[in-house]
């Protein structure tokens, strides 16, 4: 981000110091509250690097002693999703979130680090995202084999529908799009996540044999037509996967598998 | 109880999901533990593709080509016949990922595309995008999904393992693990157990392994007596992205696509690589090694970069060189590399489609691992390992694009050698009574021991002096006079390690605990990897002595085997399997490499 030319636009005068404000827990059912840390600016900092220095010495800015700030972080290159939180108000993955550019954004020298709300706070920073797995089960997201034995190439494929494909297929079920989706909370909507891993095995030659249980599973009560079409999944795809367009091309299947698929049964 | 077999994976990257899938097709049950939800496993970090002799672009590639170009890349310190097993299965491989639905890059006719690596002359490697690793997983995390939904296999995500648990007989009938939210102990008693857990590089403090890389599961199996072999070798990529927080990867697919790699001229040249006409760059690589160019194996590519900012010739007097990419079309760039571009991208700020990136070496991968037969079998009975968390396959020198192979083959290997062994097993309870409650307590009393820690020592600081440590004197240039002082700094480190506190008093969901019974593991096997360098003196693929700059077959053709004990870990050494290649010595400045 920030490039011009192709070499980066810098912080001009970065502070001396940097404000770190953590939204925190104790426990799943304990209250929130907010700490606030203090740490030298150094260039080339990202959130990941600020916790772990805080970690290593955690000491609020008013010098009380606290406990060190729990997170979830694993690859550090966008690539696991696992490190997602809200960052400054947005949510996105803490290792690609570089301070000199939030500093940029923001103009001051503190930022804000909130847990996801779409999901159980489990402490601090740390969420339980296992509803999104459970997701992948209900909408059928595998291509079903004869068996794992050696049975030759796999079907012929253009370029065009290769990529297409991919890009769903980048998805790192990181949650973004189910936090910034004013329709997802817990089980009333299965949100764009899961419609575009339908989106992705629909597609697909021997995916689409199975289509039908998938386009089922989204006409139950949680399903496509809870989309309230506000376009913020697209927005915060931090991999952007075209959510928009596999919720209107799922939507269209849906509907013409619910007006003709009852005269196949 | 039916006659299922139960099956104890540990780790849920490429090698234990397909060791599940396979367990799982047999119609048996798995019980699979992962430290992170299996889709986050490191597997996601692979970006440039994997290998195999598919042969669709008319240039006689074969898979016996494919098992030359293996075991000389890995400087014949290999045994051969797991490799030629691999190699000869790979086509298939790349197959049945096809037919699982990954989007793989292809051709105008619609087949799958190849790209070339390092270490080959022919376009071997098949790849989704530049993130095939991430791909990959993916397929078979959806497949193991289904086999979660019908019951066969059980998650037990979050939860980390702490050890085995061995009967009378020395035979592996179970884990213990621990619940990372919760910090609560648990036995779970298996049929047989395989260990998956990947490399061990967080030992290096930073690299370009994902956090879970602690290597501490397969510390914890050395400890009990697992064999661990050939340790010395841990792989430094040429091409890595220094960051505060860690290495980030730059793909060797990078290099495949036709980056090259430079420096100025002139030393400390401060003008911007756009600024410097052709005539005044130098492309060491291609200079030196006019056959294979940039794409030498890692080992060598790495050395000669290290030297060359040894001698000056760092770009901007620092330790970093040119990987430029500016001469290919941005349209091909985006279509074959675009997701490690936009890596670059994201954490540097500069567009590599037109600035040159800025790259050094960086600890990446470990050859060495957990000892293990053509079957995958440890020598602990009823313990299996597979991945990168073994040591088979890639001898002194991993080639790019070859690990996911070996994960694959690892675990479609491990899996019916584990089914066999439990079907061939007398399995009473003979020697059981009681082993479950008693190595559950001998961890929990671990546990409590650590929980009640108040020391001066910060583990964290511990952690980082041992990374910087082993990163400074056991990686790409190797003395024996510092790696003996390392080992004497992981002693007192060890030392330092008995007075730490735990700085956390809400033990909830803490990273306190896990991250202190991780450092402590991760000090034992760098020692056995440190040790294991001091002792070989030859230079052997990633293993480079100055003082003892060639190969020496006569006395080094050996694998290294590390047993523990309280003291220091016992080497011994055994013979390397060589009955199909005669080993013969690497040249990569010539493209014939036969040696007649």
């Amino acid at each position: 981000m920030s490039s011009k030319n192709g070499t980066k636009v810098r912080l001009d005068a970065p502070p001396d110091k940097l404000r770190v404000r953590i939204r925190r827990r104790e426990k799943t059912d304990s209250p929130q509250y907010d700490e606030v840390f203090e740490i030298p600016y150094r260039r080339n900092l990202n959130v990941i690097s600020v916790l772990m220095d805080i970690r290593k010495n955690p000491v609020t800015a008013d010098g009380k002693e606290t406990t060190p700030p729990v997170w979830d972080m694993n690859c550090l290159e966008q690539v696991c999703g696992i490190c997602t939180m809200v960052i400054n108000g947005r949510v996105r993955q803490s290792c690609s979130a570089l301070i000199d550019d939030l500093l940029v954004e923001s103009g001051g020298n503190e930022i804000r680090l909130e847990p996801m709300s779409k999901f159980p706070n489990v402490r601090d920073l740390k969420v339980d995202r296992s509803p999104m797995f459970d997701h992948l089960k209900k909408v059928h997201a595998w291509v079903e084999l004869d068996g794992y034995h050696d049975l030759g190439a796999g079907p012929h494929t253009s370029q065009s529908m290769q990529a297409e494909r991919y890009a769903y297929s980048r998805c790192m079920t990181c949650g973004c799009c189910l936090e910034a989706c004013p329709q997802y909370f817990e089980d009333n909507y299965i949100g764009p996540q899961a419609i575009g891993q339908v989106r992705l095995f629909n597609m697909h030659p021997t995916g689409q044999m199975d289509r039908e249980e998938r386009l089922d599973a989204m006409m139950d009560d949680d399903g496509i037509a809870n989309c309230g079409n506000s376009q913020n999944c697209v927005q915060v795809c931090p991999m952007n996967i075209p959510l928009t367009r596999a919720i209107y091309e799922t939507n269209r299947e849906v509907t013409v598998h619910g007006l003709f698929g009852w005269l196949k049964k | 109880m039916s006659n299922k077999i139960n099956i104890a994976i540990v780790g849920g990257g490429l090698a234990g999901l397909a060791a599940a899938m396979k367990i799982a097709e047999a119609g048996h049950n798995v019980d699979l533990f992962s430290v992170v939800p299996v889709k986050r496993s490191h597997s996601v970090c692979a970006q440039g593709g994997i290998n195999g002799a598919v042969n669709t672009k008319g240039e006689g590639d074969s898979p016996w080509k494919h098992f030359d170009d293996t075991v000389y890349g890995g400087d014949f310190l290999a045994d051969q016949e797991p490799v030629r097993r691999m190699t000869d299965m790979a086509p298939a491989i790349i197959h049945l990922f096809d037919r699982m639905g990954v989007p793989f890059s292809r051709t105008k006719e619609g087949l799958l595309d190849f790209r070339r690596f390092g270490g080959t002359l022919h376009h071997r490697t098949a790849f989704a995008g530049a993130s095939t690793g991430q791909q990959l997983l993916y397929a078979l995390d959806e497949q193991v999904r289904k086999y979660e939904s019908e019951g066969s296999v059980r998650k037990f995500e979050g939860w980390e393992m702490l050890s085995l648990v061995m009967d009378d007989h020395g035979v592996c009938r179970g884990i213990v693990a621990m619940d990372l939210q919760t910090l609560e102990l648990k036995a779970f008693e298996a049929d047989a157990v395989i260990m998956a857990s990947g490399g061990p590089g967080l030992i290096y403090g930073k690299s370009t392994n994902s956090q879970v890389c602690t290597g501490s599961a397969v510390s914890a199996c050395y400890q009990q007596g697992a064999r661990y072999a050939n340790g010395e070798f841990i792989q430094v990529h040429p091409t890595s992205i220094p960051g505060e927080d860690k290495l980030r990867l730059m793909s060797e697919s990078a290099r495949g696509e036709g980056g090259r790699v430079w420096v100025p001229k002139t030393q400390g040249d401060e003008r911007d690589p756009q600024n410097i006409p052709e005539s005044e760059r130098w492309y060491f690589l291609e200079d030196k090694y006019p056959a294979y160019g940039n794409l030498v194996p890692r080992d060598i590519a790495t050395r000669e970069i290290f030297q060359t900012c040894l001698d000056g010739y760092g770009v901007k007097g620092e330790n970093q060189v040119y990987l430029d990419l500016s001469h290919i079309p941005a349209e091909t760039l985006d279509r074959k590399l675009g997701a490690i571009l936009e890596i670059y991208e994201m954490f540097i700020g500069d567009d590599p489609r037109q600035v040159p990136m800025r790259i050094f070496p960086g600890v990446h991968y470990s050859m060495g691992g957990l000892w293990v037969d053509f079957e995958q079998r440890t020598n602990i009975p009823g313990l299996f390992a597979a991945g990168e968390c073994d040591f088979s396959i890639h001898g002194a020198n991993r080639l790019g694009a070859n690990s996911l192979l070996s994960c694959v083959y690892g675990g479609f290997t491990a899996a019916p050698s584990a089914l066999e062994y439990v079907a061939n097993v007398e399995r009473g309870d003979s020697g059981t009574n009681g082993i479950y409650d008693a190595e559950l307590k001998k961890q929990k009393e671990i546990n409590d021991q650590i929980v009640h820690s108040n020391g001066s020592e910060n583990q964290y600081k511990i952690h980082e002096e041992m990374g910087k440590l082993m990163t400074e004197n056991v990686t790409v240039i190797r003395y024996n006079d510092r790696l003996q002082e390392t080992d004497n700094k992981l002693l007192e480190l060890i030392d330092r390690f008995q007075n730490i506190s735990i700085n956390d008093s809400n033990l909830w969901a803490t990273q306190a605990v896990p991250h202190a019974r991780q450092l402590w593991n991760m000090l034992q096997l760098a020692r056995v990897i440190t040790l294991g360098a001091l002792n070989r003196n030859e230079s052997r693929g990633a293993h480079f002595k100055p003082e003892f700059p060639d190969r020496n077959d006569d006395e080094w053709l050996k694998t290294t085997v590390a047993e523990y004990s309280e003291e220091a870990p016992v080497l011994s050494y055994e013979q390397v399997d060589v009955s199909h290649i005669e080993p013969r010595l690497r040249d990569y400045s010539k493209s014939s490499k036969k040696a007649d």
